[in-house]
């Protein structure tokens, strides 16, 4: 099983990576946002494992781009390996802060608090003139261990980053899914006074659900900071989270690959719809999304396990 | 100090006005057996809810091996031995009878639930497969709760009850939702099972024949009081108890 | 002491306005169990609608009775609820009721995303002005402060609503339904109640609501694309903070974001905006379920 896990992401480790050579421009940076953005929702996911979803995912999200932005601008570092580790973890941190309080609010309060937490944040940096205020900050270009590529090569490198970053994070996750404490979350989604009565913290299950979210997301922000050359409050707002959640909702919570494919089918969605009705696309995003919820109601991944189930 | 593993002394709880134990004191000896039964309201599950730290007396004393246990959460007094089951089975019922094992098991292995190990691990597997063997229902391991008949969901939540290192084990009725051709079978099963482990056993039961065929000692609660505590004949003969509990001579 | 009067006077005006708001929310959600993003919608359809009919009103002539542009602006929201209410609670709400509370949130976030261009394929993106109504009641002068009549007519307005809801839900045949609806939709049912009918009604009682607050901001403010984002969010925090579904919660709760807003205005611009959630955030700490929510234990 852990062999079969292991092999599966090389593959798609490989199969992405070809992107590198294959994509055009516009799909390279398409898909490196969706990765990105892949990253944030991965970390609802493991929170709705355990029966719990944030509408203020934005809050990390943000919070990991600016992280990155400040750290560039400030003191000079441009490495693309240290960013990304200096914005995780700030929003370790931040996520160990909040985590225990959130823990202990389920399904609409949660929701709501983690939507304000973030909202926090999107007006305090809206306020911000002495970095940006609402127009946000530029971030120049990353380097990796030093090599400073441009144009078609920087692209290429940046997304072979968050190719890797993906496929090592969504294994991880995996890997946490099926083991004890993913197992324990999926119970304490199910019956918490049973959990409870056996003698586990469903507090403790579902802060760290929350760090890790957390994690994820700071790591996302800092990618699509990097790729987009700019971060602005819209980060953490509310809409933006709202995505992130409808991503994890399209995804379900069974499979992980699932998730990665629904933030790129979002995107895909959003960039032709932008394309093709450019004064409509909320419009049609809406109406994609209604389908969506009313066709697959248990998300994107449950019919791979329909389709493996009609197999066995 | 004292001769019990539990040792209940002067508990008192009300709600509003509603008295739930007024000056409940008892003294369980370990390895014993003990029953509890009184009419609906009368107190029997408070007390199984205090003493599993799910509500908390307004005074008193709980030890639990000469350690006061009240204001403890009921995931510590779990782990230190004390385990309930419950008048509706509490289960996970998106997950089959053998994950709802491997939960219980993960929680009480040797190093605590794992971030890494895959729960559904072999040597996992195969502890979980031997509990529900113990308790008869490891033909049911693929199926999930929703389609299980009353029996197996009680016996399923007593072997997950049973999973740690269970000291003292507080069945709160373990035959109710049970067909009536099951409950003996059933509670010779769980019996067996909780005796060779050598585990304190307290049951809340409404049906008199379970009560004087497994408990060796009876509490009658009238009224959050405890009204006698004796053995099974001498209890179920007792005027007052016949006069509120069980409503005819025995 | 003239700083705490404005900042009280302020409060209010705002608090006025976001009650009428938050009611309809948490009317919605106490009967249906949906918390609705598209409120915010249909608050900015209420404002588009209003600042519509105020401008045709004045066009045909309204000129020789000004007043009657106060009666165009409650047409509005009573248009919106009539239209939209049931297109949205029939025609698509009724088939999720029983869901996940937060699928239901994006059901809604959906519907709140499909609004927001058919708003601008019918209003286009330039910005609306109707300031007659705005300035017909003159101005109220209290000690050293001006302030618009309108801004007090807003408070009249959400005292209004509070009466009007409170007296309907507690006093009326209709409202004990209601109540009963909101206690426990199944058992009504079996008691013969026609639930439908209630959620229908209750969804259109908080469209006009909302499409009120819209309407009667719209002589405020210019009306422009994306009114509604804010507004939802805001009214979110304020029934968070009262209890979900508790119409004395929506009260308080607009009480105390439109005091501490208009008191972050005057004396901390840059917590505008923070100081709302942070409010909520406090609340939530100490009151998990909001103010007025009742709590329950679960029996085992």
């Amino acid at each position: 099983m852990q062999s079969n896990l292991i092999i599966s992401a090389i593959v798609a480790l490989v199969a992405l990576a070809a992107g590198a050579v294959i994509l055009p421009d516009w799909a390279m940076f398409l898909f490196a946002m969706a990765l990105a953005k892949g990253l944030v929702c991965l970390g609802i996911v493991g929170m709705m494992r355990g029966g719990v979803v944030s509408f203020g995912q934005g809050l990390y999200y943000c919070l990991g781009a600016y992280t990155a932005t400040l750290v560039a601008n400030n003191f000079g570092i441009s490495d693309i390996f240290l960013l990304t580790f200096l914005s995780a973890l700030v929003c370790l941190l931040v996520g160990i802060a909040f985590g225990p309080l959130l823990s202990n609010y389920r399904g609409i309060f949660f929701a709501m608090l983690s939507l304000a937490l973030s909202m926090v944040l999107y007006g305090s940096l809206s306020k911000m003139s002495f970095i940006g205020g609402t127009d946000g900050l530029n971030i120049a270009a990353p380097t990796f261990l030093g090599w400073a590529p441009e144009g078609r090569p920087l692209q290429a490198a940046l997304y072979i980053y968050v190719v890797t970053i993906s496929v090592i994070a969504g294994t991880l996750m995996r890997i946490y899914f099926d083991s004890e404490r993913g197992l324990l979350t999926l119970a304490t989604r199910d019956n918490e006074l049973r959990v409870e009565y056996l003698g586990a913290s469903v507090r403790n299950i579902m802060t760290y659900n929350y760090v890790f979210g957390a994690v994820l997301g700071g790591i996302g922000g800092t990618i699509a900071a990097l790729a987009l050359g700019h971060v602005d409050p819209e980060f953490a707002f509310w809409t933006t989270s709202g995505e992130f959640v409808f991503v994890a909702i399209l995804a379900g919570y069974l499979s992980v690959p699932a998730v990665f494919v629904s933030a790129i089918i979002l995107e895909l969605v959003r960039s032709f719809s932008n394309l093709y009705f450019p004064n409509t696309w909320q419009l049609a995003l809406g109406i994609f999304l209604l389908a969506v919820i009313i066709a697959l109601p248990n998300g994107l991944g449950s019919l791979v396990r329909r389709w493996k189930g009609n197999k066995a | 100090m004292s001769t019990g593993v539990l040792e209940v002394r002067d508990v008192q709880k009300s709600f509003g006005a509603v008295t739930a134990a007024k000056d409940i004191s008892v003294t369980v000896p370990e390895g014993a057996v003990y029953s509890l039964i009184g009419t609906n309201g009368a107190g029997k599950t408070t007390f199984v809810n205090m003493v599993t730290g799910y509500i908390k007396p307004d005074s008193g004393q709980i030890n639990f091996r000469d350690r006061n246990i009240i204001g403890m959460a009921p995931r510590q007094i779990t782990r230190m031995g004390i385990h309930r089951s419950f008048q509706i089975a509490q289960l996970c019922n998106e997950l089959t009878v053998e994950e709802n094992m491997l939960v219980a098991d993960a929680i009480h292995g040797a190093t605590g639930p794992s971030f890494l190990r895959n729960a559904h691990d072999k040597d996992a597997r195969a502890r979980a497969i031997a509990t529900l063997e113990r308790f008869n229902i490891a033909e049911h391991r693929d199926r999930l709760i929703p389609e299980l008949s009353g029996g197996v969901k009680k016996l399923l939540d007593i072997a997950m009850a049973m999973a740690g290192d269970t000291q003292i084990m507080l069945l709160d009725e373990p035959t109710s939702g049970v067909a009536a051709d099951e409950k003996f079978p059933i509670m010779d099963l769980v019996m067996d099972a909780l005796r060779s482990a050598g585990v304190t056993v307290i049951f809340v039961e409404h049906d008199m024949d379970i009560v004087t065929r497994y408990s060796e000692r009876v509490l009658a609660f009238y009224d959050g009081r405890i009204i006698a505590d004796d053995a099974p004949d001498e209890v179920l003969s007792d005027s007052e108890v016949q006069r509120y509990v069980t409503g005819a001579p025995a | 002491m003239d700083l705490a009067a404005t900042i009280l006077v302020d409060g209010l005006i705002y608090a006025g306005w976001l009650f009428i708001v938050s009611v309809g929310l948490t009317l919605v959600f106490g009967v249906l169990n949906i918390l609705n993003i598209a409120h915010g919608s249909l608050y900015a359809i209420g404002a588009y609608a209003s600042a519509s009919l105020v401008g045709a009103y004045f066009a045909s002539g309204g000129d020789a009775f000004p007043y009657g542009s106060y009666a165009a602006l409650i047409l509005a929201a009573v248009l919106v609820a009539l239209v939209l209410g049931p297109l949205l609670e029939r025609g698509l709400l009724r088939f999720f009721y029983g869901r996940d509370e937060v699928l239901n949130v994006l059901v809604t976030y959906a519907v709140f995303l499909i609004l927001e261009d058919v708003m601008k394929l019918i209003w286009g993106v330039n910005p609306y002005f109707v300031y007659e109504p705005y300035t017909l009641l003159g101005d109220v002068e209290i000690g050293p402060l001006f302030y618009v009549g309108y801004d007090f007519a807003v408070i009249a307005a959400a005292i209004i609503v509070g009466l009007v809801v409170w007296l309907t839900l507690n006093h009326t045949q209709i409202g004990k339904v209601v109540l009963a609806v909101i206690h426990d939709s199944e058992m009504s049912q079996t008691m013969g109640v026609n639930v439908q009918r209630v959620y229908l009604g209750a969804f259109m009682a908080g469209a006009f609501l909302a499409a009120l607050g819209g309407a009667l901001t719209a002589p405020m403010i210019s009306v422009t694309p994306g009114l509604g984002v804010n507004v939802i969010i805001v009214a979110f925090a304020v029934v968070i903070i009262g209890g979900l579904g508790s119409i004395p919660g929506a009260a308080i709760g607009a009480l105390m974001v439109g005091i501490s807003r208009a008191a972050s205005v005057h004396l901390l611009p840059e917590a505008e905006l923070f100081i709302i959630y942070f409010v909520m955030a406090i609340v939530l700490l100490f009151r998990p379920e909001g103010l007025f929510a009742k709590t329950q234990a679960r029996k085992i």
